[in-house]
């Protein structure tokens, strides 16, 4: 079953919150990664590879670089989810 | 029976998927190899990384070349999940940003120093930190080089340091030589890594590849680099050291 918005922002913000250490109630959709959460290159690859494997979605690097904030990455997952 | 069967293997610099080493270390296993990887600045990536390897996984230690502990205590780290180490991937290259990208004539010596440090001194650092765990019968060293007899545009002090690491690797065959260790390294071609994203003006190097490379050249498949890797590791090349072999398409040996 396909998960809502509110589901994948719920996710989305622990994989920011393990990997980047940044808490997760800061990981809001408005949020940009690298102006706001001060998420660097290096640490975002580790982001979108957490998030591939949790929601089984291959986010090419082609992708990855129109993901400026956590709503364009939530949006991008609601997307390509199986 | 794989080439690499039986062989222990230390495979630092696996980053992402797109890694040269990630490829290194999946063909290493794919023939037979048991495979120990080094990860820095972010082993929770590597690791994260390593699950995708064909058996999936290998152990991943944090390893920055540049810390004494962590070298001082590789060769213990290892040997928690091998006996002993027969072949060593050397596939780590830093330089700061002031290093590249058409400012050589006004990077400070600090840039540079770090850009040697990491990029071609830690050729011996490994070596020798993993020394004491090669068998009687020797081992292969092979490190990843960008062909340094020539300048290119931005690559600055990067290929500085990559002339210093061909030296270095001609001098590990000199003083390894008589405990059976081979040095060699693989010039590759350009291949778009995440490595690669971070040297400045990298795209010109598409078009020289796409125009000048005989037998061709793919930026986006590692796959020939790993094999070239691969194959000096195991022991198909067994007098061969000191050496720089290209797989670079052959742009090496053409004139334009």
């Amino acid at each position: 079953m396909a998960l809502t918005q509110e589901d994948i922002l719920a996710e989305l913000a622990e994989i920011v919150e393990e990997v980047a250490g940044v808490d997760k109630d800061e990981v809001q959709l408005d949020k940009s990664f690298t102006g706001d959460l001060d998420v660097d290159s290096l640490t975002m690859v580790e982001v979108v590879v957490a998030a591939e494997e949790k929601f089984g979605v291959k986010i090419p690097d082609d992708a990855v670089k129109d993901l400026s904030t956590v709503g364009d990455a939530v949006g991008y997952i609601q997307k390509h989810q199986d | 029976m794989g080439i690499l069967e039986g062989k222990r293997i230390v495979v630092t610099g696996v980053l992402t998927d797109a890694s040269i080493a990630f490829h290194a270390a999946r063909i290493a296993q794919e023939e037979g190899a048991q495979v120990v990887l080094t990860a820095f600045p972010r082993p929770s990536l590597t690791q994260r990384i390593a699950k995708k390897l064909p058996n999936g996984g290998a152990p991943v230690i944090e390893l920055d070349v540049t810390n004494a502990e962590h070298l001082a205590t590789l060769a213990d780290n290892v040997k928690q999940y091998m006996d002993g180490v027969d072949g060593i991937v050397h596939s780590i290259a830093f330089g700061p940003q002031d290093a590249m990208g058409g400012n050589f004539l006004n990077t400070p010596w600090e840039s540079v120093a770090t850009a040697v440090h990491v990029s071609a001194y830690s050729l011996k650092s490994v070596a020798m930190a993993l020394l004491p765990l090669f068998p009687e019968t020797g081992g292969s060293i092979v490190g990843l080089d960008f062909d340094a007899q020539v300048a290119w545009p931005g690559y600055d002090w990067m290929g500085v340091a990559k002339a210093a690491l061909e030296s270095t690797s001609r001098y590990l065959a000199r003083d390894l030589g008589s405990r059976g260790i081979r040095s060699n390294l693989i010039s590759a071609g350009p291949i778009k890594t995440m490595a690669a994203k971070s040297i400045p003006g990298f795209e010109q190097f598409d078009g020289v590849w796409g125009e000048r490379a005989p037998i061709g050249w793919d930026l986006e498949d590692a796959d020939p680099t790993a094999r070239g890797i691969v194959a000096l590791l195991s022991d198909w090349f067994p007098r061969t050291t000191g050496e720089v072999i290209h797989v670079d398409g052959g742009v090496h040996a053409m004139g334009a």
